[in-house]
């Protein structure tokens, strides 16, 4: 450091405590990315193993409780390890870029939020190897299944579960500081760009709901080792209660893993039409409504725990009117698209795709509300599929858009755009394969979370795993484009695509390691 | 390596070819089962009742209106990918917002969905009112089993439990040796049906002994929690007889997947019958706890009582999935003092999957099943329990 006047123009620093020590915005969001991406391919594995046993009726492969250790990690690992942190990632890359900050507000608290992620999911991955196995009782882990009913790893699990609240927590006041404090000059909260606008909203519902998370699990810990009865009637507590407190973190929770997602396509639509987004405004507006009835309709998922007549119809009411939001945003995007210029390189797939088959999720997601329908779809796999259209074409389909959208901005180099396609079609056809005939099995009956089923069931099972199996595979062609794409490849202008705009296209391919050390001028 | 059911640890390297190999010969002869007609089932079930009718009803209109929206949506982004590809020449407008047409895409989904909201709160509230029942049924929810309760009936309660009746051997297919052809209703045929009568209203109330379960039969669109500690109620007008199946809904432990549900719809008259029979048999059962029973007589209800009650955790040799499911043989409490045994077998063990069965089975039952462990697997311990032990240990 002898040469201290030019510290501000030094690059990353080298070897592995580059990675240890980092406060950079751009470093912090490569490894987010990385590890989500490295806990999608865990959580793949075991959703292979799920579908293996499906394959066929009859135990062919696993044991019962093995198998639902599988559905649990899976379900976990998929939403806090492969979802969240890869839309934290995004923000960290690009919040910073797009509001024309040096870097995010907070740098050190960045850094110790990703480097709690490793450890937490260790730690929930090391049960999988306890004598007790993992945890069997579902991601939603109802009690007293996953209190007095629970393998001794559940403790572990708790562990996991405050580490990772711990680490969103840290990050979304990150994503907050940023946003209200760092905004160049004249970059009004009505000029941010939306996927800004999105990260601002979540980041805000997640600072609500994880400590109600950080709640529920601690009643769990109390009632296993410390003698309490929260959620055990014999104790004057109640099991209802506990799904009331995981909802009310819960469906929050799936907007949390949706509404960046919003973000992403909101940019990336606009771009390869070549027509600024319709509605923007109204989005801004949208994107609140739904954040703001995402915290009144939590026991939408409770139909059948026997609430009142009266807490049904409220909760009935409530999860109809996101379809209006909700609607408003579809309409949005298809109408940026109507007259405009279209090209479809892979990001603008992908978005299309999301277009399609998130509205699919959407209209199963409005049969789900009407409560006396659900009694007949709740904890089906008319669910699985209903929740999967939503979370896969969705939030998964528009990380891999934002990544192939952005990722000529982080590297410098363009990707293999025929790869790319390749990537989008096998995908979009393994994912259909795999979750539309899911829609017919809860239908006919299937329960959700079981290992064997009758025999009326096996075709449409035996149809999905093949779709898995496609889909599964198919990401490591994603990789495999990823990874060449950072070794090498045609070399990226600074706009990189003809009709995109903003201010993380202002700075060269690939950005520099500090942009925006003086802000830029706002039009 | 993934745990497996298997017995013999040193073969997992041959079943596993095994497997793939029946795996890939079942994709060689295609996907279509021919025996099973309803194998390619897209729709839910009309059912047997006027609010199966309804709730089915219900789904067809929302689907129908989402199907009307979707030809919409859909149709303008397809017609807006057709049209306007840059690569035909297309150049972009420059519109980025139209209060008239948002507002109108706002109000629009609005009145349909009030559209939706009226007949729902109609079948909603229908469904609700459980009032004015004609039998009232207690349905508990084991780990992993249901047992049925007949209220409010003269004579002696009617109890008993409804277990998985398919072998375990159709469903065990980890190695070839053991996988057996699989039955017609599989996975959804039990010992002993839940038996209503037709056309009357059938309230059921529902409870858990252990974890949260729920009860379903589509048919009848009925699907409540069975919550512990909390009672639910539910109700049926069946109308037509014949034998309705469902299963458990709510993940339950390492089971879930293999208790279903089962109802036998009977003419009302055949009920009565079925009912006063069942009550005969109930007072033979309580009449036999004062009886005093061979070895021989123990033994071998006792092997029954185990393999349906014991089996799915203990396993068929006694051997147990420790460290979650003990071993019997060779254990201390089956080979050690005979009240230690008893008191753990009716009490269960607080903070472990070990349910309490004093409430579950009858003394005949309890005694027959541990005097088998004791004297199964190479206990041997050679004594024996009568059901007036199990009365008295009841008793204290």
């Amino acid at each position: 450091m002898a040469t201290g006047h030019d510290a501000h123009h030094h690059g990353p620093a080298s070897g592995i405590t580059r990675w240890f020590y980092t406060t950079n915005h751009k470093d912090i969001g490569s490894m987010y990315l990385w590890f989500s991406f490295a806990m999608f391919l865990l959580g793949g594995m075991f959703a292979l193993v799920i579908r293996a046993e499906l394959f066929q009726p009859g135990l062919q492969f696993v044991d019962p409780n093995f198998f639902n250790q599988m559905t649990t990690m899976h379900g976990l690992v998929m939403v806090f390890g492969a979802v969240m942190p890869a839309f934290v990632g995004l923000a960290n890359w690009m919040v910073p870029m797009m509001i024309g900050a040096p870097d995010m507000a907070l740098p050190r608290m960045n850094n110790w939020s990703f480097w709690i992620l490793p450890f937490a999911f260790t730690m929930l991955a090391s049960t999988l190897f306890m004598d007790s196995g993992a945890p069997n009782f579902g991601w939603t882990f109802y009690a007293p299944l996953s209190t007095t009913y629970a393998p001794e790893s559940v403790t572990l699990f708790i562990f996991a579960v405050h580490m990772m609240g711990a680490s969103s927590i840290m990050g979304s006041i990150n994503i907050v500081a940023t946003i209200q404090n760092l905004r160049a000059p004249g970059m009004t909260y009505m000029k941010m760009p939306l996927f800004v606008w999105t990260w601002l909203i979540t980041a805000y519902l997640l600072i609500a709901v994880m400590p109600v998370l950080a709640g529920v699990v601690t009643m769990m810990l109390f009632d296993i080792h410390f003698g309490t009865s929260f959620f055990s009637a014999a104790g004057g507590g109640d099991p209802v209660l506990f799904q009331h407190v995981f909802w009310f973190f819960g469906h929050p929770e799936v907007y949390i893993m949706i509404l960046p997602a919003f973000g992403v396509v909101s940019e990336i639509i606009p771009t390869f039409s070549r027509k600024r987004l319709f509605g923007y405004d109204s989005m801004v507006y949208a994107t609140s409504s739904i954040a703001f009835l995402s915290f009144i309709v939590w026991a939408h998922h409770m139909f059948t725990t026997g609430m009142p007549l009266a807490g049904e119809l409220f909760f009935m009411y409530a999860t109809m009117l996101i379809a209006v939001p909700t609607g408003v945003k579809v309409f949005n995007w298809i109408t940026t698209m109507f007259k405009g210029s279209i090209s479809f390189e892979t990001p603008m797939l992908f978005a299309i795709a999301f277009v399609v088959l998130f509205t699919c999720g959407g209209f199963t997601g409005l049969m789900l509300a009407i409560a006396p329908a659900d009694f007949q779809y709740h904890d089906t796999y008319f669910v699985v599929a209903h929740f999967h259209y939503v979370l896969v074409p969705g939030a998964i389909f528009s990380i891999m858009a934002a990544a192939y959208y952005w990722l000529p901005k982080w590297t410098g180099n363009m990707y293999d755009e025929n790869l790319g396609k390749l990537h989008f079609w096998l995908s979009f056809v393994g994912i259909n394969v795999l979750f539309f005939p899911q829609h017919f099995l809860g239908l006919a009956g299937m329960p959700r979370r079981i290992p064997d089923y009758a025999l009326q069931f096996a075709d449409f099972n035996m149809v999905s795993s093949i779709g898995a199996f496609i889909f599964g595979f198919s990401q490591l062609l994603f990789l495999f484009i990823v990874v060449k794409t950072v070794m090498g490849g045609k070399k990226a202008t600074a706009e990189v695509w003809e009709g995109a705009e903003g201010l993380e296209w202002t700075v060269p391919s690939p950005a520099p390691y500090h942009t925006f050390s003086t802000p830029p001028a706002i039009k | 390596m993934l745990p497996m059911l298997s017995t013999n640890p040193l073969t997992p390297v041959i079943s596993c070819i095994h497997r793939l190999r029946r795996v890939l010969s079942a994709v060689a002869l295609g996907l279509v089962s021919p025996s099973l007609l309803a194998a390619w089932e897209l729709n839910m079930p009309e059912g047997i009742t006027a609010l199966s009718r309804e709730t089915h009803s219900l789904h067809m209109l929302i689907f129908w209106i989402c199907v009307a929206i979707g030809v919409v949506v859909y149709g303008v982004l397809i017609y807006s990918l057709i049209a306007y590809r840059k690569s035909k020449g297309a150049i972009p407008a420059t519109f980025h917002h139209n209060t008239t047409a948002e507002i109108i895409w706002t109000v629009i989904p609005l009145i349909i969905l009030i559209g939706m909201a009226i007949p729902s709160t109609r079948v909603l509230t229908q469904i609700y009112d459980a009032s004015e029942s004609e039998l009232d049924i207690m349905v508990t929810g084991y780990q992993w089993r249901w047992q049925y309760r007949y209220l409010n009936e003269d004579g002696a309660e009617v109890t008993y439990f409804s277990n998985l009746a398919t072998p375990a051997e159709q469903y065990e297919n980890f190695s070839d040796s053991i996988a057996a052809e699989k039955g017609e209703n599989y996975l959804l045929e039990v010992d002993e049906p839940l038996v209503i009568p037709a056309n009357k209203k059938v309230r059921f109330l529902l409870t858990s002994a252990d974890v949260i379960h729920s009860w379903w039969v589509p048919d009848f669109a009925v699907k409540k929690d069975a919550i512990p500690g909390f009672v639910n109620e539910s109700w049926v007008i069946a109308e037509q007889t014949g034998i309705y199946r469902g299963q458990c809904t709510e993940l339950c432990g390492r089971l879930h997947g293999f208790m279903p549900v089962v109802v036998e719809v009977k003419e009302p008259a055949e009920f009565d019958a079925w009912l006063a029979e069942k009550q005969a048999a109930a007072q033979r059962i309580a009449d036999a706890a004062s009886q005093t029973f061979t070895m021989d007589q123990l033994m071998e209800q006792g092997q029954t009582v185990y393999n349906t009650y014991c089996m799915a955790c203990h396993q068929a040799n006694g051997q147990g999935l420790p460290p979650a499911f003990p071993a019997l043989a060779g254990s201390a409490i089956a080979m050690g003092p005979i009240e230690g045994h008893i008191g753990i077998v009716l009490n269960g063990k607080a903070g472990t999957a070990m349910a309490a069965f004093g409430a579950q089975l009858s003394a005949v039952d309890l005694a027959s099943v541990i005097t088998f462990e004791r004297n199964a697997w190479g206990n041997n311990v050679g004594d024996m329990v009568q059901p007036v032990d199990i009365v008295t240990a009841q008793g204290e």
